[in-house]
């Protein structure tokens, strides 16, 4: 139980299947969404999971906030057990999620209308409310709109918003699946750092679910994810020297390790895994002295 | 068959509190044959521009020529410049709707008026062009993956032969290998069928390593129309518009600084290796 109790998340042997059937109702094909996926999420970590269309990961997110349950294996969230059906409305509170289209998920027709649905479904005083609106927005930097429409807003900013409404949840947990994926460069920078704010300021436990090799560098841990498994996992700089390894999965690596590892092949004895401008331009340095 | 817009602006909502100007004065030259990308951030006017191209928006003031005819003239045939100027829309996927990938791709070059035997021929061309296999062409556009269904929305696109090719972010929401696949298969009809492409992206990289030419739209103007080489040098303008350079542009400006003999004007990954492999053997 100890174990148990001081995960985020524990996943062990998670799988999840489905059916698949014609139009008489019988079963063509049994698909493994996930198959026997192990994870652990400490609090307070900032974890990411990478891989490409199809492999899973969506799917993985659905379960920890208990949107799918498993076929087989266990996860934990926050100690709670997901089969368990008593501890749904728990869990869901403790870990909120964040979706890909910021139009799917605003409702109302004022920004902190929208932030306040969340702590009003739940039976939160009036008082308490506003308090948390306040909060949140003002923890994603968009306190200055709250009485704004949220169409008139950027991408970027209803994605902050959608953030908002999950915080004023008070979650331990935000999962962010793909959230960054239909914004332009500037909106993908407001969102990354107003989450990586909120995992420092706040220590929000985060998963950050993306394509984008670049946003993730920093992360405490990666899990690349394939055909409803976990293929590779480790730190940035461990995950990212397997160049080969990730292409063959249909991922890439941050242009600038891309660089380093095509000099590499060229003969320059650069390690492996350089994540970023200065490591690079150190290592060229010292090659250039030698 | 060139498209000029010659001082065209666009607004919204006239009349009303919310007007707005989402293209001001716009003057382009968009000569056969060319690969152009259009970078801005959201809100730039860089969508209001390409639904200009083929007449989806009309300018409030200004004109555009096609072909040397103007195309808001009463007597110019707007269907006709709309086969010739062919549109992918973000998440083309979404607009499938027939029942199986066949059908789905005939209807452009049906609504074309050609006979069956052409339509049948162009299909199955745009079909094996985007890297679709012949045992998928009879199953439902719904039952394929993500990547295969924005593949079969483009050939339904290219199925009409269009003599401009306009993608709005095409690689949206794909993995990286994906988004390769897909920006390899419009380079390659362009190749091959010299048509005009005009790229509309976020990623800086993507258009770095395909384009000849990036116009950059900034709050309804033409900010910057050159080579990518020329564009990617005013890094410093292009960030407070909110964008970038690709990250290797950065790298050798930072390596030129520190004394290395290299080339600052570098776009690509390629391009940055074979630099600084020239400058340590220098």
């Amino acid at each position: 139980m100890k174990s148990i109790k001081q995960m985020m998340i524990e996943a062990r042997g998670l799988s999840h299947e489905y059916f698949r059937r014609d139009d008489d109702g019988n079963v063509t094909e049994i698909v493994n969404a996930l198959s026997g996926v192990d994870i652990n999420v400490k609090p307070g970590q900032f974890i990411a999971i990478l891989g490409h269309n199809g492999c899973g990961k969506s799917t993985l997110a659905k379960h920890i906030n208990v949107l799918l349950t498993p076929s087989d294996g266990t996860l934990y969230v926050s100690g709670m057990d997901v089969k368990d059906e008593d501890n749904t409305i728990d869990i869901r509170r403790n870990a909120g999620m964040v979706f890909q289209n910021p139009d799917n998920q605003i409702i109302a027709s004022i920004v902190e209308e929208d932030v306040a649905f969340g702590p009003e479904n739940i039976g939160v005083e009036t008082d308490e409310i506003w308090k948390r609106v306040e909060k949140s927005l003002k923890s994603v930097g968009m306190l200055e709109y709250r009485d704004h429409s949220p169409n008139r807003l950027s991408g970027g900013q209803k994605q902050r918003v959608a953030i908002a409404g999950v915080m004023a949840m008070q979650p331990k947990c935000i999962i962010l699946d793909e959230a960054t994926a239909m914004l332009d460069p500037v909106g993908r920078k407001e969102v990354l750092s107003a989450v990586k704010e909120l995992n420092r300021e706040k220590h929000v436990t985060i998963l950050w679910i993306t394509h984008y090799m670049e946003e993730v560098t920093e992360a405490d841990y990666i899990y690349v994810m394939d055909k409803g498994k976990i293929i590779m996992e480790g730190s940035p700089k461990g995950v990212f020297s397997q160049v080969e390894l990730l292409r063959e999965h249909r991922l890439s690596v941050p242009q600038i390790t891309e660089l380093a590892f095509e000099l590499k092949e060229e003969g320059l004895p650069l390690p492996d895994g350089i994540l970023t401008r200065e490591e690079l331009i150190e290592e060229l340095n010292k090659c250039r002295l030698s | 068959m060139p498209i000029i817009l010659d001082h065209v602006t666009y607004k919204y909502s006239t009349g009303t509190a919310y007007e707005k100007t989402a293209l001001s004065d716009v003057c382009l030259t968009i000569p056969d044959g060319q690969f152009i990308g259009i970078i801005g951030h959201t809100g730039s006017g860089k969508s209001t521009l390409v639904q200009h191209l083929n007449g989806l928006l009309k300018a409030t003031e200004g004109t555009i020529y096609y072909n040397g005819k103007d195309i808001y003239d009463k007597t110019f045939d707007m269907k006709d410049l709309r086969t010739q100027v062919g549109m992918v829309f973000q998440y083309p996927e979404h607009q499938l709707f027939e029942t199986t990938v066949f059908e789905d791709v005939s209807f452009g070059p049906k609504n074309q008026g050609l006979p069956k035997k052409d339509v049948d021929l162009r299909a199955y061309e745009a079909l094996s062009s985007v890297g679709i296999p012949q045992e998928v062409c009879d199953s439902s556009p719904f039952e394929l993956s993500g990547g295969q269904k924005r593949r079969v929305a483009i050939a339904g696109v290219l199925a009409m032969k269009p003599a401009v090719l306009i993608l709005d972010e095409p690689t949206a929401g794909l993995d990286p290998k994906g988004r390769d696949e897909i920006l390899d298969l419009i380079q390659e009809t362009h190749r091959r069928s010299g048509n005009t492409v005009i790229l509309v992206s976020h990623s800086m990289e993507d258009v770095a390593s395909y384009v000849d030419r990036i116009i950059v739209m900034d709050g309804g103007k033409v900010k910057y129309d050159d080579t990518p080489k020329e564009v990617f040098k005013s890094y410093k303008e292009l960030e407070e518009i909110g964008l970038a350079a690709p990250q290797v542009t950065y790298l050798m400006k930072e390596l030129k600084e520190a004394g290395w003999p290299v080339k600052s004007s570098v776009t690509t990954v390629s391009e940055a290796r074979d630099e600084i492999i020239k400058a340590l053997k220098k």
